[in-house]
């Protein structure tokens, strides 16, 4: 039982601008206008490397993350796999089915929340699961059962007869993962499903995934919340620029990071010979400095402190912020990148 | 291909219509009832039109109804819902080829088209009276242009609700459908356009043409018009074009 995930060196190049709801934001503007605008305008089509070789295998059962900052590729990886985009080369796969060319197959066995909510606006919130569950051929009476249950458990029963268009951004969410839940899928993927959730919901959304995994469902989420990671998925992929930089349980690939703890220092300057005091304390295994700041990776973090604080004293530079950062992807995206998730 | 959910699909559709049922009669009927009331009644009774001018405007009268029925019964929602709220997305994942998504959709606007037809026919007749001198004698003929006219309708609106951006629908309207509706002869047979040779050429490129003269020279065959054969023959060419790149758009649209 279970259905796995596979993809084998995925590469997907577009050729047309990202339309502007696709928050891809390297090329803004462009859309809509008048009929003849066209030709006048017309830019040479671009080459957006989305993804760059991704391979990836997730096993049967398993809650698997793929992490990355904005533009990573995450939600093209996400398309390929639930049939939305068609791959410029590699393959992906559902269970045993080839995610294009067998796509009927695959779909079956998908379900999928994507990044937007993608609501049917001319139904209620009740007719969108029971629609949603007779494309898939479930029996009345059993349409109606699941959609009262999940209506339920989402908190939507108030509102299950209401149009959705007037549904606030957590509600419709809500209601997108309850109407991906409607035919029991054997894997679910989740598009940055917390994006714009209150932190109570987020945990009720956390606690549903969580039960359905174990219930013997696969799952693929994407976040760009580490800690979404990090509590969620039982193994991670970080995504940069349309390749895996790294790839792991959540554990294996903070104990990846040299040190571990992060120390971020800003200092009124930092001559060479600070920087060789630093590396000198015991425990710290790599000195990064840019500007005024200097980033040390150790192996212990708050009793670092007074050591740094004593060498910076003793090189006549005035220490104006400290802040210690616990083991976690963030500091390994970081590390890798040189760039914070959070941008 | 997968029947249940091609009729779920279908359910979906025929659930939506339904809804808005109202807005939808009244957004492409009252058009072709208000021309039928001017021209069929107001102009025939003071006498500046011939009384026998009604047995010809009412097959030209159902041949616009079908054709912006179906056309904007296809599109409208279609550009709707391929926006950036892409609300057709949980469709195209339905376990189904997406393009049969699209067939549905032609089929749901065709059968809207033959319906309008029908309904706009009613009230017409009523309008214009019982003695219309109409034959029921080429029936068959009829339904078979009557059909292919709906299936124009529905693959166009296919075709045009997958090209254009909805911006531009409004554009279009004015731009294309309104001399389509006008130098479609839905108002006047397309042999009294022989004093103007250059445009009796020009619009035999206008699918409208074909439609209303094919419903009225199988419905009221006294009056000049184009053979049902060669009607039949183009429709079919035209059908099966719109048909193929219909498919086509709606498949560029729903993959990137
Ligand atoms: N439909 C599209 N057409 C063109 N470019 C796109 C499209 N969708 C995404 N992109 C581009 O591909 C890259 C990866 O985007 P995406 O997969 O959405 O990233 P993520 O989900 O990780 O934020 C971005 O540069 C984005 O602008
Ligand atoms: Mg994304």
């Amino acid at each position: 039982m279970g259905v796995g995930i596979r993809t084998h060196e995925l590469r997907k190049v577009f050729t047309t601008p990202p339309p502007l709801a696709a928050a891809g934001a390297r090329f803004a503007g462009g859309g809509g206008g008048g009929l003849f605008k066209k030709k006048k305008d017309a830019k040479p089509n671009p080459n957006i490397v989305a993804l760059d070789g991704v391979s990836l295998e997730v096993a049967p059962g398993e809650i698997f993350g793929l992490l990355g900052p904005n533009g990573a590729g995450k939600s093209t990886t996400v398309g390929i796999l639930t049939t939305r985009v068609r791959p410029t080369s590699g393959e992906a796969y559902i269970g045993p089915y080839d995610a294009w060319k067998q796509q009927v197959d695959a779909k079956r066995l998908i379900g999928v929340v994507q990044q937007r909510p993608n609501l049917d606006f001319s139904l209620t919130a009740r007719e969108i699961l029971l629609f949603h569950a007779a494309y898939y051929g479930i029996s009345g009476a059993e349409r109606h059962e699941r959609a009262n249950r999940l209506l339920d458990q989402f908190q939507l029963t108030p509102r299950a007869d209401d149009m959705t268009r007037g549904f606030s951004g957590g509600m419709m969410q809500r209601l997108s993962v309850a109407r991906a839940l409607m035919h029991d899928p054997q894997v679910l993927f989740l598009d940055e499903p917390s994006t714009g959730l209150d932190p109570q919901t987020r945990l009720l959304l956390w606690g549903i995934v969580r039960e359905y995994n174990e219930s013997g469902k696969t799952i693929l989420l994407t976040t760009h919340n580490m800690e979404e990671a990090d509590t969620m998925c039982h193994r991670v992929a970080i995504v940069d620029h349309g390749k895996v930089i790294a790839l792991g349980t959540p554990a294996e690939l903070k104990a990846s990071i040299p040190g571990g703890y992060l120390v971020q220092l800003k200092l009124s300057a930092v001559p060479e010979s600070l920087i060789e005091k630093l590396k000198s304390l015991s425990g710290v295994t790599e000195v990064r400095a840019t500007g005024n700041s200097v980033d040390i990776y150790a192996g212990r973090g708050g009793s670092l402190i007074g050591e740094v604080a004593a060498a910076a004293a003793e090189n006549s530079a005035d220490l104006h912020d400290v802040h210690i950062a616990e083991p976690s992807l963030e500091n390994l995206f970081l590390h890798h990148t040189g760039r914070s998730l959070r941008q | 291909m997968n029947w249940t959910t091609f009729r779920a699909l279908f359910a979906r559709d025929l659930h939506v219509a339904r809804r808005n049922l109202l807005t939808t009669i009244l957004q492409t009927m009252l058009q072709p009832l208000l021309f039928v009331f001017v021209f069929g009644q107001v102009m025939t009774r003071s006498g500046m039109m011939p009384t026998s001018y009604r047995g010809m405007l009412l097959p030209g009268i159902m041949a616009i109804a079908m054709t912006m029925t179906g056309m904007m019964g296809v599109a409208m929602p279609l550009l709707a819902e391929f926006q950036f709220t892409r609300e057709i997305e949980d469709r195209l994942l339905a376990p189904i080829r997406s393009e049969w998504l699209a067939v549905e959709k032609m089929v749901a606007g065709a059968i809207q088209a033959l319906i309008s037809g029908a309904i706009v026919a009613l009230p017409a007749r009523l309008l214009l009276g019982s003695d219309l001198g109409l034959s029921t004698e080429h029936l068959g003929l009829f339904a078979t242009i009557a059909v292919l006219v709906a299936i124009f309708a529905a693959a166009g609106g296919m075709t045009l609700g997958c090209s254009v951006g909805q911006t531009q629908i409004g554009l279009i309207f004015s731009l294309v459908l309104a001399p389509m509706i006008m130098f479609g002869c839905a108002y006047y047979p397309w042999a009294s356009l022989a004093s103007f040779p250059i445009l009796q050429k020009l619009v035999l490129i206008n699918p409208l043409v074909y439609a209303s003269e094919g419903l009225r020279g199988t419905l009221a065959p006294q009056y000049p018009h184009i053979s049902p054969t060669i009607i039949i023959a183009v429709l079919v060419v035209v059908d099966a074009i719109l048909i193929v790149t219909g498919l086509n758009r709606f498949q560029s649209k729903a993959v990137s």
